[in-house]
């Protein structure tokens, strides 16, 4: 490998680095404000100026690529006096708004001209006048303390896909804008403010709300999707003030989508924070005894096969396991957790989940979507096949229409006969799927919910099976689930096999007379006689059909494991506490086993996370991968039938309980609405 | 100069006229297929000839659209370079040069005519004489300085009186000829002089 010498420091480097990653090998810190690891170089805010031999000038690190025998040095009178010039043109038009900044504390700026700041100015002309620009409900800006770096314009272009902000004017008048300042038609536009290194663009829900030494940070998991990205939930005393990302390659990158950005104010609102109890067909507040002393009579008043249960989209698997024990006590089976009747084949783990993982994606050569729109269903997963497209101009196709993705793709069809014809090698595309490598299929839950779902999935495994595209190395066979809960209850073993679809079809005969919905908001259910149940943390859908109301913990304010689409094992950790009378899941359960009166069945905390991990099959570790040793190699018969694949339309903006609580999501949702009815997205 | 604003009232559609798409197609020819959204400065000249001499949005849109672009690429072209106007200039455009070399030889006068005779502020379009006029960095003619520009033409060698005539020939209708108002043909030297043997102006 080639070597640099950084600061006398014999370094070596990889080939196509920059001086700049050069200097990170040899621990030496480069400011910089318009560099950042995932986008392109813009090499335009010359703050990383370094020293060469032989050259007269300053180098900017980020932009030079390093070569065989550099000789680089950072920590010079000379780079330090560079830098300090670079600095006080940087401040030249920057307002000392500090006080007022919503970035204080945690802006680039600040703490760079910390070090290479001049302590006065001698710019003794009027200062840049720049007007506030609209850019949506969730992007505060003040535009003079822009320092056009233009992070925001690349990572609009390059990872979001919708290239809407730009610099318009030139030199001193320069400004960033989106086109005619509409809002940002993207479900990633709120990382810009992350990537911002001044306060020029901020969060407009968190202005003024609090400084980031205030908060209590707590590394969690997001619930919105079943992406499972990293986030940081920052917290004062209760309310949970703001959701950040946290860096983990594998899943998230350094992005989130804006639904687990931006939820986080439907934490506040609608809560349920006491049991309520229909009485005179209007909820009333009562008490924890009262409610629960009801339920016990009601459930005691029932055959088990008369009582279902129904568990939501972020339910942790702790909670579910607690819900299938309480179950067991009553000795009732009918659980169910999937809000459509899709197929599933839970025998082994390779069936329900996203097998070439989110990773895995950058080194396909082939990307095949059936029934899904990987846009809405998981931003951040759709960022990764962009990311992809872009790279390797890898050719991606779809069955089904899934609309605008922000990357060019080709509709093979939109009927199931497309997918027979390629099992059985009938179709042009069998082809470059066969010569594909290391090809991606993703099946959604819409293709699925399909009366041949059964068909498109287990035979479609089969041929990929046949022609060794699922093997050790290799696993193209992907299913993308909605929702956060539903790869860990399916290995939980939630759903019993044999009836498979019986939940669905005694809701609709009446043949249950108390339906217990945890956490559940989007069954599609009309009720007549039955006794509903609720229990969770919003007045949403649940709650309105609810004859009780049990108030239980968010996901931010209890612990809980949760399986992303890979299988991936993940902490949600308690970031605040439960609001009013609420309590976590596990506890409320104990206390209905207790009232019940099976004591000795009650469990802690511990016990059901113990229960958990040993239940997960093909388990690893925390936040890894699962490893799956052996696959089933038989063929299932499944039936076909032609039609179409209809991909369902997600309101993307209130999927869940918390987000329809949201005010800024109602915002953005009517925002999106109406540029969609006016036409007037690009 | 600050940034340009785009006008308020704006066409609602745009399309280039036949002549003119035939000149698209003889621009579009000059880049390759992959590259052909480099035609996008040619294309917004274009447009903005068609056009009464300003770019509408709808005009934008259009080429960005044609050319596979963002709208937000073609708007920044359009508001990076200062010779597209986004707003409606006079049928007479007048172009006042002011930089060092033509403010040395008396541009301020010239702009202080324009003001008088035309209207108060730049870029301001007077009904009466349907004519604007607007301050612009060099023009490359700074041998026959001071000069403004109208439309097309370069009106050189100006004084006060020069001046006011062009622009009253404007307001009148009459356009005068351009060229150098001292008589100098080709920007040749007026007077020749003998100095030691040598020729110089």
């Amino acid at each position: 490998m080639p070597k640099i010498l950084i600061n006398g420091k014999e370094i070596e480097f990889e080939k196509g680095m920059t001086v700049l990653q050069a200097c990170e090998l040899a621990d030496v810190e480069i400011p910089r404000f318009c560099y950042h690891e995932k986008l392109s170089i813009a090499g335009n805010c010359r703050m990383c100026l370094v020293e060469m031999e032989k050259s007269p000038k300053p180098i900017a690190s980020c932009a030079m690529p390093a070569a065989e025998g550099m000789n680089i040095k950072t920590n010079t009178p000379f780079v330090e006096k560079a830098r300090k010039g670079v600095m006080e043109f940087l401040l030249a038009n920057h307002p000392l708004d500090c006080p007022v900044c919503d970035q204080g504390g945690e802006c680039d700026l600040q703490d760079q001209s910390l070090y290479y700041g001049v302590d006065k100015s001698r710019f003794v002309e009027n200062k840049r006048d720049v007007k506030e620009k609209y850019m949506g409900p969730l992007i505060k800006t003040q535009m003079t303390r822009c320092i056009h770096c233009t992070r925001c314009i690349r990572f609009a272009t390059e990872v979001a896909g919708v290239p809407e902000i730009g610099a318009i004017g030139r030199g001193e008048n320069m400004e960033i804008t989106t086109y005619l300042e509409k809002s940002m038609e993207s479900e990633l536009s709120a990382n810009v403010i992350d990537l911002c290194p001044v306060g020029a663009l901020t969060s407009k829900p968190y202005a003024f709300e609090a400084r980031p030494w205030e908060l209590k940070k707590t590394e969690s998991i997001d619930v919105m999707d079943a992406v499972g990205s990293n986030i940081r939930v920052d917290t004062y005393n209760w309310e949970v003030k703001r959701i950040l990302p946290r860096l983990n390659n594998e899943i998230n990158e350094e992005w989130i989508s804006d639904k687990t950005r931006y939820s986080c104010d439907g934490l506040l609102k609608q809560r349920l924070d006491v049991p309520y109890i229909k009485k005179e067909n209007k909820l009333q507040k009562s008490s924890w005894d009262e409610a629960i002393a009801l339920l016990v009579e009601k459930i005691q008043s029932f055959q088990p096969d008369e009582i279902a249960g129904h568990i939501g989209d972020m339910i942790n698997m702790e909670s579910a396991i607690g819900f299938k024990k309480l179950f067991n006590v009553f000795k009732s089976e009918n659980l169910e957790f999937r809000e459509k009747n899709f197929y599933v084949n839970s025998e082994e783990k390779i069936n329900y989940i996203f097998n070439s993982s989110i990773a895995g994606i950058e080194e396909s050569d082939l990307i095949l979507l059936i029934g899904t729109n990987p846009r809405h269903e998981a931003a951040i997963l759709n960022a990764r096949i962009r990311k992809t497209f872009v790279n390797k101009k890898v050719p991606i196709f779809s069955i089904g229409d899934p609309g605008d993705l922000t990357y060019d793709y080709e509709i093979i069809g939109n009927r199931t006969d497309e997918i027979k014809k390629i099992i059985n090698n009938e179709h042009e595309f069998t082809k470059k799927l066969l010569l594909a490598k290391k090809p991606i299929i993703i099946i959604g839950e819409s293709a699925l919910e399909l009366k041949s779902g059964k068909y498109i999935f287990e035979k479609l495994k089969f041929f990929l099976i046949k022609n060794n595209l699922i093997n050790e190395n290799w696993n193209s066979l992907n299913i993308l689930t909605q929702n956060a809960s539903t790869v860990g209850l399916l290995d939980l073993k939630i759903l019993n096999a044999e009836t498979h679809n019986q939940f669905f079809i005694n809701l609709k005969s009446k043949k249950f007379k108390l339906l217990y919905l945890l956490g559940s908001d989007n069954l599609d259910f009309k009720k007549d006689n039955e006794f509903v149940v609720y229990q969770g943390s919003h007045g949403d859908r649940g709650a309105e059909l609810a004859d009780i109301i049990l108030p239980s913990a968010t996901y931010t304010e209890q612990n809980g494991l949760y399986e992303n689409l890979e299988g991936r094992l993940q902490e949600c950790k308690k970031a605040s506490y439960p609001i009013g009378e609420s309590l976590e899941d596990w506890k409320i359960f104990n206390h209905i086993i207790k009232k019940l009166g099976y004591k000795d069945e009650t469990s802690n905390f511990d016990q059901l996370r113990k229960e958990v991990l040993n239940n997960v099959s093909n388990f690893s570790n925390l936040n890894e991968l699962p490893k799956i040793q052996e696959i089933k190699k038989n063929e299932i018969e499944a039936d076909f039938i032609s039609e179409e694949v209809g991909i369902r339309e997600l309101d993307y903006y209130y999927t869940n309980s918390i987000s329809r609580s949201s005010k800024t999501m109602s915002e953005c949702r009517q925002i999106r609405q109406k540029t969609i009815k006016d036409g007037t997205n690009n | 100069m600050s940034v340009k604003k785009v006008h308020d009232d704006q066409p609602k559609e745009f399309k280039f006229s036949t002549e003119n798409t035939k000149r698209v197609e003889e621009i579009l020819k000059k880049y390759p297929d992959k590259n052909k959204k480099s035609a996008v400065m040619p294309l917004l000249y274009l447009a903005q000839k068609q056009n009464e001499n300003w770019i509408p949005l709808a005009a934008m849109k259009y080429i960005a659209n044609f050319l596979a672009m963002p709208y937000i690429s073609v708007y920044e072209v359009a508001t990076f370079y200062s010779m597209y106007n986004l707003a409606p200039v006079g049928k007479n455009f007048i172009q006042v040069c002011t930089t060092t070399p033509c403010l040395l030889r008396g541009a301020d006068k010239i702009v202080k005519l324009c003001k008088e005779k035309i209207s108060p502020n730049e870029n301001e379009v007077s009904k009466k004489n349907n004519s604007s006029w607007m301050e612009v960095e060099c023009l490359g003619a700074c041998v026959s300085a001071p000069m403004i520009q109208i439309n097309d033409d370069y009106y050189e060698d100006l004084d006060e009186k020069s001046t006011t005539e062009i622009l009253e020939s404007l307001i009148n209708n009459k356009p005068l000829k351009p060229g150098s108002f001292r008589g100098r043909k080709n920007t040749s030297p007026e007077k020749i002089e003998n100095i030691n043997g040598g020729k110089h102006a």
